[in-house]
């Protein structure tokens, strides 16, 4: 049993370059404290990150774009900050964004070859808040294009390696922030999640991930997918991280019409709470098919922990839940259609060198800068949308979509939080389900319900499955139930190490 | 045959909100190219709608001024289409559940003994943004995007095939269009495109109750321009029919330079909008307490003038009918009853001739007027307390209009010593004086030639330059020459 610290595995690394082995498993306030006692500036710290992305990410790929002018910029602002007495808890830090928020100055892609030429002229509503934090923007993380994807092998920056193992996929969307966290490119990371694309590549990766209740985080600026389903929010080490990264992420934002005004709450004022007397609920539908020995045996063992930290455990159901991918695979796809309709090659990003006329600059601009998953997806929104179709399918899945919420209220009433597997199995080797979008889309079978209800869910890393490689266990709370999820999270990693463990060997 | 013309009309109604409907961008006509475009109107990734309240708000007052219903919750939809002047590739509209629905307005067409009033319906009427401008000229064979226009609120207002004529269609227009300028919605500015009209136009035989298939008349923007479209489109209609032939359902364009319509596109190469609820919009709540505030706040309406102005004031339909044309007009016709309350025919009257007669020549309207309705007021008392003649005031009114002297009536009466001669002592020496110097005349009438009398009070109106009181001149004349 270990406590949460660093310094447990220090021999585990090999020696990457200048910043401390020890540090690496740093949590964020440990960093803080550094900053604040000044053992270290934001400019050092942004140095040893940046030295060590610039080592490890030609093998990884996790980021797409690195800009030591402009990181170190801001690591000058977070140092004058924190002199100054204007510290906030993540002034300084190294954050890494999903190349999905928008980010003044900075390229800003979604992992597409569309957007591979735009600048972005204006900040995302996470990056002002993140930047108001004194949050020093470390690179933008690669990432499935435009967020289509559940293994980053359809970005067009070319897949990212699993840090666990080189041959395996880091999971997706948001797979290179999962893969910065894990690889300690980045003491925390953003990313976005429509099905499962934080909670998945947080699993298969071995780190932390959170998406809250839909409408706590700003959707302005973070490039649109499935605009419904979109939710932002952090990957990081451990829930005590994801606590204080949620208090920069969220908030009230009157750009964005879905965003909801609440108090301000302080998302680690519950972490030390015990776990006494906590109900869990364990879909019965979770534990019969699906799910290979080797997560089962990991999610059972993280159970026991958590009966052994005072939890009960009840059976709930969750009928419905089995048709949250078709359901997923029209509502997502209908939105998408419509939302990538701007990329037309007029006014930014990619337009085709030659074209005839208006016509041929939209088809020729949007079938060179769109990969096929995207296309795939375009192809079957315009085709549930389309007159004689819309209600056989779009309002179908409207419907079914309330069911599968109605599920997990009615879960609630019997629990405080539902338990399984963030995924069916540990990360699949690259290029495995490539050919089989059905087989890729079965990946997020646990978490896509929780999209379409609108409920937070996060994945915490639980031990480890075939190939050595890591399992996630998927923790399902209810509207806004985000700071009880990080207490029961928390709970756990204060009596487990599986969250401090890094990659054995990472390929430099 | 007898064919019968059935016509619905669609008006896209600016909305005179200050900024744009889904942006905080502003709505100013006429400003630099893309001057007034930001994130949100270029559709930048990972922008967002917000809804400008007042732009709600306008439809809630438009909605109950024809006693529509106020949906609650409505719902924002996108319309989904390339183009360049769309920069999201979809217009953010409202599509199964507008905000406003049903309603009706009521018509008066023609003049005076054909004159009749009809009531048009009303579908609904939904929110929805506008779209850029695409410039074909002046740009060597490449198109110019202008974004400003892009997401400035409209309200488009769907009527029933409620219109048998373009007579109707263009009573209806109108009617439209001074409700939404009553309400202060819309500036009505149809050069700006602030007020635009697409017609669908059908025929069938008189009797028949099925209606035939229509086509779309898109973007009429003047009420002559309506007229003649839907004259040409229903003669076209009868004339294929007459031949035997089919009408196609298309949208056609009006040129009218060439006064025809044309196929613009067809049914067959009708889009698929593939319109779907907005997920970036919540559905539109509108409370009742909302509903009361925009309510209370409401000015009374032209038809509820028209009838006070013909029961208060005795005016006809068609004087009340003028008068409540515009509020700017009513509140002029209403200022200057105030100060006359027992001269209104006379203000009805002063107003929709003289003022109007003069402001039309000048291409003016009542805002412009350059004598307030006090002077007005001013004036119009010295003819009814005999002051001076309602042949002076005309030219004391065209001194108050040229400002010489001011716009004062009493100034420039004095002035310009004006005052009418009403003592009956100076007048009756007047008429001796005339009667003394025309001995035949005199005789003449006396043989009954009425034409003498005339010329005899012309002559005394003659002396005194118009000042002497007509009435009193008749009376004494006929006096004298009775002794």
């Amino acid at each position: 049993m270990h406590r949460h610290g660093f310094g447990i595995y220090p021999s585990l690394f090999y020696d990457l370059p200048r910043l401390a082995n020890t540090m690496l498993n740093y949590s964020l306030k440990q960093l803080s404290t550094l900053l604040a006692a000044k053992k270290i500036s934001s400019v050092e710290l942004t140095g040893e990150f940046l030295g060590r992305i610039k080592v490890l990410n030609p093998n990884y790929n996790a980021f797409i774009t690195v800009d030591e002018k402009m990181s170190f910029a801001q690591a000058h602002v977070a140092d004058a900050m924190i002199a100054s007495g204007q510290a906030h808890p993540l002034t300084g830090i190294p954050i890494a964004q999903k190349d999905i928020f928008c980010t003044k100055g900075w390229l800003t892609t979604c992992g597409s070859k569309m957007l591979s030429n735009f600048i972005s002229p204006y900040d995302a509503s996470v990056i002002e808040r993140f930047n108001a934090a004194g949050a020093v923007n470390i690179g933008k993380t690669n990432m499935d294009e435009f967020a289509m994807g559940s293994s980053n092998e359809t970005s067009f920056y070319g897949p990212v390696k699993n840090p666990w193992d080189i041959t395996a996929v880091p999971g997706g969307s948001s797979g290179g922030s999962a893969c910065a966290v894990a690889a300690r490119m980045a003491p925390a990371a953003t990313g976005t999640d429509t099905g499962g694309s934080i909670r998945q590549p947080a699993a298969l990766c071995g780190v932390s991930g959170i998406k809250p209740t839909y409408g706590l985080v700003s959707r302005y600026g973070m490039i649109a997918f499935a605009s419904s389903l979109d939710q932002g929010g952090p990957i990081a080490k451990s829930a005590e991280d994801l606590a204080l990264m949620l208090n920069v992420m969220v908030g009230f934002d009157t750009r964005d019409s879905t965003s909801l005004q609440r108090e301000t709450e302080d998302y680690a004022r519950n972490l030390a709470k015990p776990l006494q007397g906590l109900r869990i609920g364990l879909p019965k539908e979770y534990f019969v098919e699906g799910m290979s020995a080797d997560v089962a045996r990991a999610v059972e063992a993280a159970i026991v922990e958590y009966r052994g930290l005072g939890a009960e455990m009840v059976e709930v159901s969750l009928p419905n839940t089995k048709l949250s991918i078709p359901v997923y695979y029209v509502l997502a796809p209908a939105e998408a259609s419509s939302n990538l309709s701007r990329f037309d090659g007029a006014r930014y990003g990619y337009r085709a060198p030659e074209y005839t006329n208006l016509n041929d600059m939209y088809q020729k601009s949007r079938a060179q800068g769109f990969g096929a998953e995207v296309k795939r997806r375009i192809l079957i929104g315009t085709y549930v949308l389309s007159h004689g179709y819309y209600d056989a399918y779009y309002i179908q899945a409207q419907k079914l979509r309330r069911l599968i919420a109605q599920d997990f209220a009615e879960a609630f009433a019997q629990c405080d939080i539902i338990m399984g597997p963030t995924t069916p199995t540990v990360a699949f080797d690259l290029g495995e389900k490539n050919s089989n979008p059905v087989q890729m889309y079965l990946s997020d079978t646990y978490t896509i319900a929780t999209n379409l209800a609108g409920l937070p869910g996060m994945s915490i890393p639980v031990g480890f499955g075939d190939n050595n490689r890591p399992v996630g266990l998927h923790i399902v709370g209810n509207y806004f139930a985000e700071a009880q999820m990080l207490n029961v999270a928390h709970q756990y990693q204060q009596v487990t190490d599986w969250h401090i463990r890094m990659p054995h060997k990472l390929t430099a | 045959m007898q064919w019968e013309t059935v016509i619905g009309l669609e008006v896209h109604t600016q909305l005179s909100t200050r900024s744009k409907i889904f942006s905080g961008a502003p709505t100013a006509f006429g400003a630099a190219p893309n001057s007034q475009a930001c994130a949100v109107d270029i559709a930048l990734p990972g922008v967002l709608p917000v809804l400008n309240r007042g732009a709600v708000e306008r439809a809630i007052r438009f909605g109950l001024a024809v006693g529509a219903k106020i949906n609650s919750p409505s719902i924002f939809a996108r319309k989904n289409y390339f183009y360049p002047d769309l920069p999201k590739g979809y217009q953010i509209s409202q599509y199964e559940l507008p905000v406003v629905a049903g309603g009706s307005v009521k018509i008066r067409v023609g003049r005076d003994e054909n004159a009749y009033e009809k009531t048009i319906c009303l579908t609904r009427a939904h929110l929805e943004e506008d779209a850029g401008k695409s410039l074909h000229e002046d740009f060597h064979g490449l198109t110019g995007i202008d974004l400003n226009r892009a997401g400035t609120p409209l309200l488009e207002i769907v009527s029933e095939p409620d219109m048998r004529s373009s007579a109707e269609a263009v009573a209806f227009a109108k009617t439209l269009h001074s409700l939404v300028r009553w309400i202060d919605i819309c500036d009505g500015n149809m050069q700006e495109g602030s007020f635009r009209c697409d017609a669908n136009v059908s025929v069938r035989p008189l009797g028949l109750d099925k209606l035939g298939t229509r086509c779309e008349i898109k973007n009429l923007n003047s009420f002559r321009f309506l007229e003649k479209a839907i004259d040409y489109e229903a003669k076209r209609q009868i004339e294929i029919l007459e031949d035997g032939g089919v009408i196609r359902q298309e949208t056609r364009l009006y040129d009218s330079d060439k006064d025809e319509t044309r196929t613009m596109r067809s049914k067959e190469d009708a889009q698929d909008y593939r319109y779907f609820p907005d997920p970036d919009l919540l559905p539109l709540e509108i409370s009742e307490a909302w509903i009361n505030r925009v309510k209370a706040m409401l000015p009374e309406l032209p038809e509820a003038k028209r009838s006070h102005y013909m029961t208060i004031y005795s005016l006809s339909a068609y004087d009340a009918g003028v008068l409540a044309a515009t509020r700017e007009m009513a509140d002029y016709f209403e200022n200057t009853v105030k100060l006359l309350p027992a001269s209104a025919k006379l203000c009805a009257n002063w107003i929709m001739g003289e003022v109007n007669g003069r402001l039309h020549r000048e291409s003016a309207d009542i805002a412009q007027c350059p004598i307030s309705s006090a002077q007005l007021a001013g004036l119009l008392l010295r003819i009814s307390d005999g002051t001076i003649s309602g042949k002076t005031a005309k030219d004391v009114f065209d001194a108050m209009w040229r400002s010489e002297y001011g716009s004062d009536a009493d100034i420039i009466i004095k002035a310009k010593n004006l005052k009418q001669i009403s003592d009956v002592g100076e007048i009756e020496k007047l008429i001796d004086n005339i009667l003394a110097a025309q001995p035949q005349q005199v005789a003449d009438y006396r043989n009954g030639k009425e034409k003498a009398f005339n010329s005899l009070v012309g002559q005394a109106m003659k002396a005194t330059k118009g000042k002497a009181n007509p009435v009193q001149v008749n009376e004494l004349l006929k006096k004298k020459l009775t002794e």
